[in-house]
């Protein structure tokens, strides 16, 4: 069962994700970040490691994001592979914050 | 500028084990953009450490992370020499002596104890020993488990003692068509055990599982999961703890235990039973475990400090066979430092610390020799990113400190001291083998539990060397 960056990783891109991943299977767009679900070993290392727990595993995917299942895949398929940590977006911190974290 | 690093003069690194946080190492070192030439060192034949000797038989997809260091031992400057133990076929000062660096990542294998009396009883094992047994690790294909009694404790609620709990209450059939080994299969074959009881010190807003390792217990058919509701009752402390946002994997585990605390009982062969609030404080039997007994604790403190503490309450559980799954353990090598309380080597970010008698030695860390036995497969990747940066930001102290010879290399000294090594090359032919065989058995693939064997298959010399299985060889 792949896992899947939730739209909540837009706004923050922490990206804190990307060294855990043992097969590193995220894919780098310019607000968020992709998991290839056919690379994705289902370790689930990656979904602690989000800062703001954006990162589900597929059966655990809160309904109102279901639709992000496709969306990884597809922008998985067209952008490139991420390997290392980068800066997150400005004001990434704020948001962790007001999201209770 | 130095020049290490450089075409004239590559960076050289040995990287002691072939684990995750090994083969990451290597990884970061190779992709540092400097010239490099790393050196992969695997006590054993065979490489990748926990992942084909840890990780369960029934968890295939997660081993494939394989392939990824495939691709890392394929790299040009990178190389794999298997079977070769650092501190018996070679010292640590003769791979200074030809590399710039070294960087232990030998992880941690053995056990923490209990301390308790009669530990030593037959039939008291460890879950570490177990998971090496039914995954065929050379060291422990010798080791017989008592499978006759019908009840089993397991203390620890981790996820080594969910896989224990697997292996025991799945059928033949769904495990022979993994990479379990043969004579474990053989002996599960012959299991009486009916119980397994999952004992935790705490209690459940404190056990260690991952809820899908949970979740996958629960839905195991044939085997009921349970647990009594009044173990499950939860504090104020609990309920902090609870609504941390951060903690969502004990809230599903909570939420899993409850689920099993309402079930009713179900017709089934086996049963997991989870334990809370229990340390065990002593292993019953005369000439072989009988029965454990147990003190019944509370939890004091505050949210996420509670610590159990012995009441005067007590209970005994009947069993034959217990299973100890409260963490593995590091060791020391050769002369390296070692902090003996904590069971790993001092560090820095992965810089070794070293006493007066060791400064000026190029010595690094990383994975579970670094930080202790916690995190999973990918928790080594972003270790040993870090190591290997602290490790490139020492490049001057390095090359300052070297004592690599550079007329010197592994393979030449290996090859002067007869150590019959496995190269990558070798494991490709052994793996190939491995597959092979697995095929013919209708399994993923049937793992070589003799070193001599698979030193054979790899088409090694093994004139001198004794064959290290009684019985016939599987190489026919």
């Amino acid at each position: 069962m792949p896992h899947i960056v939730t739209d909540k990783c837009l706004g923050c891109r922490f990206t804190e994700c990307v060294e855990t991943c043992p097969v590193s299977c995220f894919h780098e767009g310019e607000d968020q970040l992709f998991i290839d679900p056919d690379a994705c070993i289902d370790c689930s290392a990656c979904v602690p490691a989000c800062p703001i727990h954006a990162i589900y595993e597929d059966c655990d995917l809160p309904d109102e994001f279901e639709h992000m299942v496709e969306i990884n895949e597809e922008k998985a398929g067209d952008l490139p592979v991420i390997r290392s940590k980068q800066e997150p977006l400005p004001g990434a911190e704020e948001r962790k914050t007001e999201l209770g974290f | 500028m130095t020049k290490l690093g450089s075409e004239s003069r590559p960076l050289r690194v040995a990287i002691v084990g072939s684990g995750p946080s090994g083969f990451y190492a290597a990884e970061a070192v190779a992709n540092s953009g400097l010239a490099v030439e790393v050196n992969i060192i695997e006590k054993l034949p065979a490489p990748f450490g926990l992942v084909r000797y840890g990780v369960a038989p029934d968890h295939p997809k997660l081993k494939k992370v394989t392939m990824i260091f495939h691709q890392i031992a394929e790299k040009p400057n990178v190389n794999y020499f298997g079977n070769v133990k650092v501190g018996e076929d070679v010292s640590l000062q003769e791979l200074e002596s030809c590399h710039d660096a070294v960087v232990f990542c030998y992880g941690a294998e053995t056990d923490r104890q209990l301390n308790i009396p009669g530990e030593n009883l037959p039939g008291s094992h460890t879950a570490t020993e177990f998971v090496a047994w039914y995954n065929g690790h050379p060291d422990y294909k010798n080791s017989t488990f008592d499978l006759s009694c019908e009840d089993v404790v397991i203390i620890g609620q981790g996820n080594v003692a969910a896989d224990v709990c697997r292996i025991l209450s799945k059928s033949v059939e769904e495990l022979n068509k993994t990479d379990i080994a043969e004579y474990a299969v053989e002996a599960l074959s012959k299991s009486k055990v009916r119980r397994i009881h999952v004992v935790g010190r705490r209690g459940a807003a404190q056990a260690k599982f991952t809820s899908r390792e949970l979740k996958e217990l629960e839905a195991l058919p044939n085997c009921l999961s349970s647990v009594d509701a009044e173990e499950i009752a939860l504090n104020a402390a609990d309920d902090i703890e609870l609504a941390d946002p951060t903690n969502y994997n004990t809230v599903d585990c909570v939420e899993a235990f409850k689920r099993m605390s309402e079930q009713s009982d179900a017709n089934t062969d086996k049963e997991i039973k989870f334990h809370f609030l229990l340390s065990p404080t002593a292993f019953h039997g005369h000439e072989k475990l009988e029965a454990m007994s147990f003190a019944r604790n509370q939890l004091i403190g505050e949210a996420f400090s509670q610590a159990a503490e012995a009441t005067d309450s007590t209970l005994g559980i009947p069993c034959g066979l217990c299973f100890r799954s409260i963490g593995y353990r590091g060791k020391p090598i050769a002369d390296a430092p070692f902090d003996e309380r904590r069971g790993l080597v001092p560090n820095e970010k992965g810089r070794v610390i070293c006493d007066d008698s060791n400064l000026n030695r190029n010595l690094y860390v990383s994975g579970w020799i670094k930080r202790g036995p916690s995190g999973i497969i990918g928790t080594n990747r972003a270790d040993s990113i870090e190591t290997v940066e602290t490790l490139l930001a020492d490049l001057e102290r390095i090359e300052n400190n070297s004592k690599a010879k550079a007329d010197l290399s592994l393979a030449s000294l290996l090859q002067h001291k007869r150590i019959p090594y496995v190269d990558y090359e070798h494991w490709k032919r052994i793996d190939a083998a491995e597959l092979l065989v697995g095929k013919t058995l209708g399994k993923t693939r049937n793992k070589f539990t003799s070193v001599t064997d698979m030193l054979i298959v790899a088409n090694l010399d093994v004139s001198g060397i004794d064959y290290d299985y009684p019985g016939q060889s599987e190489a026919y």
